[in-house]
This record gives structure tokens, sequence and C-alpha cells, in this order.
């Protein structure tokens, strides 16, 4: 298969719907991928449409429909990554956008993606997909895990009672992936198994199927009615909506998927007399029979839930019934009473000090090459004859700040990214919310938030995002509001290189590295802690309510992915991120070279503005030039201490900069002590979120109000911290 | 001999098989979308090193539910 390129990130006002035409070429097929969460979905995705599609989704979460392209033998196709979903009766917004593209995003085929090792909870699902269409696919996945769990599993004796083809696959195995898109193939090319079940005027009668494809069999008393809805429901919608699935949606009556397909029906449903009397009498029926509202949804789930059981015995086969001890003993030592904090503590003091101990000599290098380019570059300006201000602007501008953007964020990043990608492929972030949970509900706020914080330690905009799963609003509020209180990606490298150079001294050693990933996981405790206490406080005064119900999954641990995860963490994370930080650095070189060189009286601008800066930023432990740099930091926090370095170097100390070292001798001429350090970095970790998680507030919150208390409070707290470490400091003398 | 009793009392490592949900609305359609229905067997894994909330295996999948949220779970146990 030749993997092309794709279109990212559905934006969240259209990902709901999917109803745009998404195909190059009129014959393209689209193909939803539908699963449970954790069925490696996002893996069978990568493997289809290849490593250069950009999900614009993080890794590990699904948040919006993410698309990608994969050429076929007769067709294209238009693949489609669904977020997880356990069931099509949705309850959060990304249930909502999974259900929304399998009933009205009109797919060519849905892929069903089902864990293997967990085949009957993964069939409620594929039910109630088959319910909405017949052309599925169903792909049993992470075959290699079950056959280490010892499940053997039928899959002939499966295709067979399902009536669909089913396909087994090992995401890890290429051979697999190419069987799955031939059946992909097969199945798209050919007619549908059937028409639309219900097309077939006679109802089934006793036995499972409907032409060819199985069908859950409710209730007597609700087939009843879903058997005297139908002939009207064709009547009038034919052959637009599956009739028994919507005769059965209809009676069910849950609002947001009524208004839904009232929508997809071009609104002319909740209008139709004759059908609302019908649905209305078909209610007072089932409900004479005692099944109303919550009865009924229970008896459909019972069916459901049977109809699996049946679906699976004889096909899983369990060989010894404690098949996953060997994943209960890591859980009781990663969530044991005593254990499960300290080795939460220990794992994220490990990545630190890989990060921190892995990063400084690349660092170096890539500072010491850029800036040998550098000396290239002015060679070249100045044997073309350019003129100085054009050298100025570009070179000691525009690719001056690059050159530290680069060489000061990429190397913890490609360090950092990975390791965190390991720890979530493995399936060890779910753990993290199971143990946090309780301080969470303390706060009144969900587990789920825990991930989301998570989430965060890549991109806040990211976590922001990824609120969407968790239900309750006033939840998902909280969770929004406090997520930037954990460093992204954008602000490690600034702690890490203010810690490395002013608390460790840069001789280096495995010793002093480790002293540095204590000093930052300290950090990122407090970080954790103002989450906790914000979130509290919040929940006592502007979201007030009771903690909503929730479950929580933990998935099996998996062996990651290595060269997958490397490989992808390095592509969609780092360079993401890095090319994002880049797009902002060119031109902030430019304004800083700019006001650096455009005199207004005696000074320069930039002068001028630091000065102005500078009685506030004394306050807080900083100087003006710091206070500048983090608001010329607002399009990306990854530039803030190239900015200082840039500023303290336009201001006349001309050094020549390769080394931590030298870095720290121009911050210290310049002022720094210690405490200096110690401002900056809680500075840093609090006060205002970049543009984007701002821009991504405001979408996700749909309120400029949240937005700006998002804005707010943590710079509260930032500038409230720092006034009270400084006083301190200078009250003790320091 | 066997007592009703809900899920937050079955203790770590005792089974339980469910008798009837109390819980209304959203909770109860998660807790059945989990196959969370009459006569499932549930066994508790563990609890949070908080203590809530706790673990259960159920249906082959491992679940976390709070104390809270557990309370509407009826089930028997041996």
């Amino acid at each position: 298969m030749r993997a092309a390129m794709s279109k990212s990130n559905a934006a969240a006002s259209n990902a709901g719907h999917g109803l745009r035409d998404r195909r190059r070429h009129p014959d393209d097929k689209v193909i939803a991928l539908a699963g449970n969460p954790n069925v490696g979905k996002s893996t069978l995705f990568n493997g289809l449409t290849g490593l250069n599609q950009h999900t614009g989704n993080w890794p590990g979460k699904t948040v919006s429909n993410a698309e990608g392209y994969c050429r076929g033998n007769d067709y294209n196709y238009v693949l489609v990554d669904i977020p997880g979903a356990y069931s099509l009766m949705a309850h959060s917004a990304e249930e909502e956008v999974a259900r929304d593209f399998i009933c009205f995003g009109q797919p060519d085929a849905v892929i069903v993606v089902c864990d293997a090792t967990c085949m009957e909870r993964n069939l409620n699902l594929l039910l109630q997909i088959i319910e909405v269409t017949p052309r599925v696919l169903v792909c049993v996945n992470l075959l290699d895990e079950a056959k280490k769990k010892r499940i053997s599993l039928d899959l002939p004796l499966l295709q067979q009672r399902l009536g669909v083809p089913v396909v087994g696959t090992t995401a890890r195995q290429k051979s697999s992936l190419r069987r799955l898109q031939q059946a992909m193939e097969q199945l798209t090319a050919g007619e549908a198994p059937s028409a639309l079940p219900s097309a077939a005027a006679a109802p089934a009668q006793s036995g499972d199927k409907s032409g060819g494809v199985y069908q859950v069999r409710y209730d007597a008393a609700i087939e009843a009615a879903v058997a005297r809805l139908q002939p009207l429901l064709r009547h009038k919608y034919g052959g637009r909506l599956n009739e028994r699935w919507l005769a059965l949606r209809l009676i069910e009556q849950d609002a947001a998927l009524t208004t839904a397909i009232d929508a997809h029906l071009g609104g002319a449903l909740l209008r139709d007399e004759q059908l609302l009397n019908a649905l209305a009498r078909e209610r007072e029926l089932l409900a004479l029979l005692g099944i109303d509202g919550d009865r009924y949804k229970d008896l459909l789930v019972s069916a459901l839930v049977h109809s699996a059981e049946d679906i699976c015995r004889g096909v899983v086969g369990c060989a010894e019934r404690r098949y996953d001890e060997r994943d209960r003993r890591l859980d009781r030592l990663l969530t044991g009473r005593r254990s499960g904090y300290p080795l939460m503590l220990a794992l994220l003091a490990l990545i630190f000090w890989l990060t921190i101990s892995g990063a400084n000599y690349p660092s170096a290098l890539l500072a010491d090459g850029l800036f040998w380019l550098q000396d290239r570059l002015s060679e070249l300006f100045i044997r073309l004859g350019a003129p100085d201000w054009l050298h100025g602007a570009l070179v000691l501008g525009v690719y001056r700040v690059l050159a530290w953007v680069v060489s000061v964020m990429l190397p913890p990043m490609a360090i950092f990214f990975p390791l965190f990608t390991l720890l979530e492929d493995a399936g060890y972030l779910p753990r993290i919310a199971y143990n946090l949970d309780k301080p969470f509900q303390r706060c009144n706020a969900c587990g789920k938030q825990a991930l989301t914080m998570c989430m965060g330690f890549g991109c806040n905009a990211a976590g922001v995002i990824g609120c969407r799963i968790i239900d309750s609003p006033r939840e998902r509020m909280l969770a929004i509001l406090t997520n930037s209180f954990v460093p992204c990606n954008g602000r490690f490298p600034t702690l890490i290189a203010l810690l490395t150079m002013f608390f460790i001294g840069t001789v280096g050693g495995p010793l002093s590295s480790l002293l540095a990933a204590l000093l930052l996981t300290a950090l990122i405790v407090l970080g954790v802690a103002m989450t906790l206490i914000m979130t509290r406080l919040l929940s006592q005064t502007l979201l007030k309510g009771l903690p909503s119900s929730y479950t929580l999954e933990l998935p099996p641990y998996r062996r990651p992915q290595i060269g997958s995860v490397i490989v992808r963490s390095l592509l969609d994370r780092t360079l993401f991120v890095l090319g994002r930080a880049v797009c902002v650095a060119a031109p902030a070189g430019l304004v800083i070279w700019l006001l650096a060189n455009v005199n207004a009286g005696e000074l320069s601008l930039l002068q001028h503005t630091a000065d102005f800066l500078d009685p506030a930023a004394r306050l807080l432990g900083m100087d003006g030039v710091i206070l500048l740099a983090f608001i010329l930091g607002f399009p990306a926090n990854e530039i803030v201490v190239p900015i200082i370095i840039m500023t303290y170097l336009a201001q006349g100390s001309l050094l020549e900069l390769g080394s931590l070292e030298q870095m720290r001798e121009l911050f210290v001429a310049h002022g720094w002590t210690w405490s200096t350090a110690v401002s900056v970095m809680l500075f840093s970790l609090m006060h205002w979120p970049c543009s984007t998680t701002l821009l991504t507030i405001k979408k996700e919150s749909g309120s400029l109000r949240w937005t700006a208390l998002a804005a707010l409070m943590p710079t509260a707290c930032g500038v409230l911290l720092c006034l009270a470490f400084t006083a301190i400091v200078r009250l003790c003398g320091g | 001999m066997s007592k009703q009793t809900c899920l937050n009392d079955i203790k770590p490592g005792q089974y339980g098989v469910v008798t009837a949900l109390r819980s209304g609305n959203s909770m109860r359609r998660r807790l059945l979308d989990i196959g969370l229905i009459e006569n499932t067997v549930v066994e508790c894994l563990g609890r949070s090193p908080g203590g809530d909330p706790s673990a259960f295996l159920i249906r082959g999948a491992v679940i976390a539910i709070r104390a809270a949220d557990g309370d509407g779970v009826l089930v028997r146990v041996s």
C-alpha cells in the first residue's frame, strides 16, 4: 500500500457532522474506523494511511475525526479515525462525534476494530453499528496480546455468526494489515452483504439473522412496536436511514439524538403529526407492559449484552482463567497503597533525568553548529555586498533567534516526547488518573482531569482539547481552566536550562543531572498542587457542584512499539511543536532586532520598553527584559529564553555564546542570582497561557469571560508567588 | 448463603453478582455500557492508593468506579 498525504483535524465546529465531502475523487470511498477506546485503532489507522499523515491529535487520544488517505487497487480510500466509544448511546462530546459520523456521515463502510482480549465487551458497539449499516468489516485486533494471554479465537465461526467479514490483525504485522486492506477492498467493491436489513419486508422470525447480517432480537413487545412503526417510516423516510434503527431510537426518545436525526432528515420529523402520534401510541403500549424510559433502555442493553455472550460462546476460548495475572501484579505495584505514589514520582524523575542528562551535549553541539553557520551566512552577506540593516535584520535578528530556539528546544523535546509516549503506549496514564482520583474527588472534580493534565505536559492546547473526554460541563471547565498549571513542552526547556545553569553548575556528571531532575520533579509537583488548589477553589466559588459519576477503564498493559513510538512522537509532536516555535520565533527575532536598533532619543526602543517594565518586574524578582520576554513570548513560550539572550546581547554585551556556562555568565553579568532564576521558573510555570492555548480555550468554552479567567488565574498565582518569594528573599538579605 | 450488598462492599479479591442497578440516568447508562447488567459477575481487584476508587474486573475489562457511584450497584456476595 502506498501512503499519501491527509487532511488534519476536523475543526470542533464540524467534527460532529462529517457531512462535508471528504473525497478527492468522486470514486473515492469513505471508510470510518470505529471501536472501543484502547483497541489500537489509531495504530491501525497509522498503519493503513502511512506515517506521513498527520492526525492533529495527540497520540493516545483521538478527540475529533482524523482523516487519512490510502490508495487501493480499484479505489482510493478516505479513512476517518473516529474517537473511541463503548456504545452509540453517546454520553460525551467525543462519543457524540463517533455516533454522528457512523449514523449520519454516510461512510461507504465501517471498520469496527475489536480488542481480541476482550471480545464480548467490544461486540456491544459492533452490534449497535450493524443495526445502522450492514457494510461493516470486523477487525479483531491485538491477536498477539490474546495469544500471550492464551485466549483462542475462532474467527471463521465469528464471521459465520455475524454475517459480516471478519479479519484478524496484529497492528505490528504488515501482512495482517494487507489482509485488512484486501477485505476492505472486497467489501467496498461488491454490493453490501445485503440491502438495508429492514428493507427485507418480513422481519426476521425467531432466528437472529435477517438478510445474512446478525440482528439483535429485543423483547417481544419492543420488536412488535418496531414492526408496527417500520412501514410508516419506510414510507416517509425510506432509504435514508435504516428504519429498524430509526424506530428503536425514536421510541427511546433521547433528546440530543432525536434532534440530530431530525436535522439529518431535513427537519420535518418533529413536525410530522402522524409519526408523532404513532410514536406516542407505541410508547403508551409499552408503558402499559411496564416498559417505560429506563426499563426500555435496560432491555435494549441487556439484549445487546446477551447477544454478545451468545456470539462469543464457542468463539472465544480461554485456556487459563487467570490470564491477566501479570497485569494484576503490575497494578498491585503501580497503584498499590504504599508503592503507587512513590513509583509515580520516581518515574517522572527518571524521565526528567534522562531528558536533562541526554539533552545537554547535543544542545551544545547544535548551538556550535548553528552559530558556525551564522558566521558563514554573515560572510556571504558581506561578500554579496548586502546593506548592513539587511544583514542585521535577517542574520542577527531572524536567524539567531531561530538558532537559539532550535538548539535550546530540540534536544530536550526529542528525548522527552518519545519517553512520555512510551509511558502512554504502555498503558500507564490511566493508572495515574486512578492514583490521583481521590485528590481530584476531594476537589469535586473528575478523575479524568489527571489525564488531561498529563496531556498538558505535551502541549496545553492539546490538553484543553483533551478535556472533551470529561462528560460533565462543570468538570470539563475546571479541567480547561487549570490545564496550564502544568508546564507544556514549550516551557520545559526553559526550566531545564535555568535549573542546570543556576543550581547544578555546568560541570555535569550524572549526580548533578539527577539533582536537576529532582528539582524539576519538585517544580512539577508544585504545578500539580496548584492545579488541585485552584480546582478546589473554583469548585467552591464559580463552578459549584458535586462530582458527577464516571467510570475509568484501566486497559491491559502493552509492550510499547518502541520504533514506531519514537518515529511518531518525533514527527507528530517534536516537529509540530518545533515548527510552531520556529514560525513564531522568526518574526519575533525581527521585532527584537528592530526594537534594539531603532532609537528614540538616546536609547533603543527595546531599552525604553525594558526600562518601563523594570520597576514592576523588580517587585517580582525579575528585570524588565525578562518580563518583556514573557510578553513577547505570548505566541509561544519556547522563545522566552532566546528573547532574553537576544536582548541582553543587543544591549551591548557582545559575548559569543556556545554553552550553558557562557549563557550563565551572560545572565550573571545582567544581575541574575539564584533567586532571579527561581522567580523566572515560578513565573514560567504560572503566567498567561500561550495564544494557541487561549484560542483553544475560547473555542472549547465558547466564552470570552472563561477565557479571560483562564489567563488571569495563573497570572495572578504567578505574580503572588513571585512577590512573596522575592519579599522573603529580600527580608532574609538574599 | 449469600447476602445482598453494594459494589463497594466487595473486598479486594472477592466476587459479587449484580442483582440490580439503583443509579439513574447517565451513570446507569455508563454501567450498562460496560456490561454491568443483572447476573454479571464482578471481581474487586483492588483500591487506589487514596482508598477510592476501586478497580473491578467486569466482563474481561478492568474498570475503576468511585465509591459514590458503586453505591448504586446492588450485588450478591457469597
